[in-house]
């Protein structure tokens, strides 16, 4: 393992060293063009090769935002998360639905393989729906938390989910109106869905650590 | 053994403070026949001048805003046993002075608690959280320990012949004697507890009796002095007098956690935790308002319990003034050893859903937070329930479902009979025929396909089997 030392200040002193492998892996650290080596294990594949080898971890990036933008509900957006929320109930670990827009269906859900003893639905009410989110992203036991924050959401609110999400060490995929790809956002990924024929049409609009961008589809059955 | 007292000198008056957190102007009275007096007043009376034994009228004409109680004896009682069954805690053996204070016996706790001097601090601090002013001291007699406390002298001694000599110098009048003896006493001329140690012991036996001679030989240990134990309730019900009527939650908050904490220390001491607890506010004119509390798993830690209490009181509303409380929880569950490090002490546990959904449930409601499992149902609407989170359930084959459910199925509208919705959808796959519920008068008899619109999403819709034969849209495959 390489050590990096920060230069010795004038009167020689040295300061505490920074492993390189600490520092790879902050995920606040943008590497440029190189893809992040990070740790095997550190992101959660997606369950979709195609996707994985566009994503520098070779998956959903943990302890961060990831954005799914979908240009209308029922074109694939939950599909794209549903294999990755199957493992992680399957592995024990929560997963939280925070204000989603209609009922989840327990037996497509059961059907996808999610075990629904280690599912939590939550509905706020709407001032307390970032309170909520935060809370659920920070306590740790969720794997993932899936949210659908409203309009009113600010690049402000979502840095604060960004340091939760952190926390937790949990995926937090939000859900938002296709209209604010175009605002700023802390969120690691950011993906943009349109519906095709066969499957939704990916468009990684924002990916931390890698100049990947661009359309991709997906064959979601 | 070894004895740690608790006197507690101003218990008539704190029975009442402590549920206040502002310190205003309060005095608790006391009275023979027409005559009224102040028996205790706290610091903000006392900055006003006003002292005890002072008349009320006096008192009144000192400051406006004064606070005058009665002495509520039966209070004092239930506050020194709530108090008894919190010291359990630090020993097994505790033993009640009606009306002033507490024995505990703690030769066998010392090693646990770091010492007497660590011990005391405990005690005294934990004692302070609940309201009380303590004065503690500690010998191996429980009397001397009691009129060391009693006598202001916080000592902490462990040989009976140190316990002689510290004793002897304390003046007769503060070391609890009747008021009778004490005159005798005095008019025999002796003014300190040491001169009567020393006087022949036949004589003063039979000037004074032989009560007062064993008083003095248990005192200092020449006679054995059996302590009736105090044995607590095997439920926890504590009240709290407000000393004036409280309108906000947070003042309600400050009042009930002083009650928590009474709790947590009982749980301490019987190694069990509370799943449920209640908090009742009185009001004055009409009945008691009562706030439940139930965890998804059994807790004893105040500061979680604190939380959750303070989430659920900010989301309520008073419906009146509440001029007393009372905290109750009718089972203490004997913790298991399975989940030690779920209640190891003190610390918020990250990462535990039990707390998760606790946290959630005290701010947003029990009914915002659920979880969900399918049914063995032909109609799809009640093909699953909502359930408490984390509750098991069987699973059940289902052919392809969408993942999103819509609460009530919606209306398409239609054009020469086909659905649409921002244009014709493509059926892709169906019918799948529902007949089912006849029996029970909600019949839903239907024609399921899944349908894509002009945008590619794709929808879960049916055709009524009969009348209208309308079409609706029922899901939407996410």
């Amino acid at each position: 393992m390489k050590t990096v030392r920060i230069a010795p200040s004038g009167n020689g002193r040295t300061h505490a060293p920074v492993t390189l492998d600490s520092l790879l892996r902050r995920a606040d650290l943008w590497r440029g063009r190189q893809r992040s080596h990070k740790p095997a294990g550190q992101d959660v594949s997606t369950g979709f090769p195609e996707l994985d080898a566009r994503l520098p971890g070779g998956g959903w990036p943990r302890g961060a935002l990831t954005e799914i933008l979908a240009e209308y509900d029922g074109i694939g957006e939950l599909h794209l998360v549903l294999p990755t929320l199957a493992r992680i109930t399957q592995s024990g670990r929560w997963i939280a639905w925070i204000e989603p827009p209609h009922i989840p269906y327990a037996p497509a859900l059961a059907t996808a393989g999610l075990d629904l003893t280690h599912c939590l639905f939550v509905v706020p009410e709407r001032r307390s729906l970032l309170w909520t989110l935060e809370q659920t992203l920070r306590n740790g036991a969720c794997g993932a938390v899936l949210g659908w924050p409203d309009k009113a959401t600010t690049p402000r609110h979502l840095r604060r989910l960004q340091l939760a999400a952190e926390e937790g060490n949990a995926l937090a995929f939000l859900f938002r109106d296709p209209h604010t790809a175009a605002e700023h956002s802390p969120a690691a990924l950011r993906l943009r869905l349109t519906g095709g024929p066969h499957g939704p049409e990916v468009e990684i609009i924002k990916c931390r650590g890698s100049w990947e961008r661009g359309p991709l589809h997906l064959a979601i059955a | 053994m070894l004895w740690l007292s608790l006197f507690l000198p101003r218990l008539p008056l704190e029975v009442f403070a402590r549920g206040r957190e502002e310190n205003l102007p309060l005095a608790i009275t006391a009275s023979r026949g027409q005559l009224q007096w102040v028996h205790l007043c706290n610091t903000a009376a006392a900055d006003t001048g006003i002292v005890p034994g002072m008349g009320v009228g006096a008192a009144q004409s000192l400051t406006d805003d004064l606070h005058l109680l009665p002495r509520d004896p039966e209070q004092e009682r239930t506050a020194l046993e709530g108090l008894a069954a919190w010291a359990g805690q630090f020993t097994p053996t505790v033993s009640l002075i009606p009306g002033t204070g507490l024995l505990l016996e703690v030769e066998g706790s010392l090693r646990l608690f770091h010492g007497p001097l660590a011990l005391r601090t405990l005690v005294e601090n934990g004692a302070a959280e609940l309201g009380y002013t303590a004065h503690c001291a500690l010998a191996p007699t429980p009397l001397g320990a009691w009129i060391l406390a009693l006598a202001g002298k916080p000592l902490l001694i462990r040989d009976r012949s140190a316990l002689e000599k510290a004793l002897a110098p304390l003046p007769l009048d503060t070391i609890g004697l009747e008021p009778g003896t004490l005159a005798t006493l005095k008019g025999m001329g002796l003014r300190r507890l040491g001169d009567c140690l020393n006087l022949p012991r036949a004589g003063l036996g039979r000037r004074l009796g032989p009560e007062v001679l064993r008083f003095f030989d248990r005192a200092v240990g020449r006679l054995p002095d059996p302590r009736k134990p105090f044995l607590p309730s095997p439920r926890f019900h504590s009240r709290l007098l407000l000393p004036a009527e409280v309108e906000s939650a947070e003042a309600l908050l400050f009042a009930a956690r002083r009650l928590l904490l009474e709790l947590t220390g009982v749980l301490q001491g019987r190694n069990a935790a509370v799943q449920r607890m209640v908090l009742e506010l009185h009001h004055r004119d009409r009945p008691s308002t009562e706030l439940v509390l139930g965890l998804v798993a059994p807790s004893r830690d105040p500061e979680y319990l604190a939380g959750l209490l303070r989430a659920r009181l900010e989301r309520f509303e008073l419906p009146a003034p509440v001029d007393e409380i009372v905290l109750a929880a009718d089972q203490l569950l004997p913790l298991s050893a399975e989940h030690p490090d779920l209640f190891s002490n003190g610390d918020v546990e990250s990462g535990d859903w039990r707390r998760l959904v606790e946290q959630l449930r005290a701010r947003l409601g029990s009914e915002a937070v659920f979880g969900c499992r399918p049914l063995p149902e032909h109609r799809p609407e009640r093909a699953w329930r909502r359930t408490t989170p984390g509750e098991k359930g069987e699973s059940f084959d289902f052919p392809p479902r969408p993942a999103w459910l819509l609460p009530e199925p919606q209306a398409l509208d239609e054009i020469d009979g086909r659905p649409c919705r921002g244009g014709f959808l493509h059926l892709i796959a169906g019918p799948e025929r529902i007949e089912s519920g006849w029996w029970d008068r909600q019949p839903a008899e239907r024609d399921y396909f899944v349908a894509e619109d002009a945008a590619h999403a794709r929808l879960w819709i049916f055709r009524e089997l009969r009348g209208r034969r309308r079409w609706f849209l029922h899901g939407i495959f996410g």
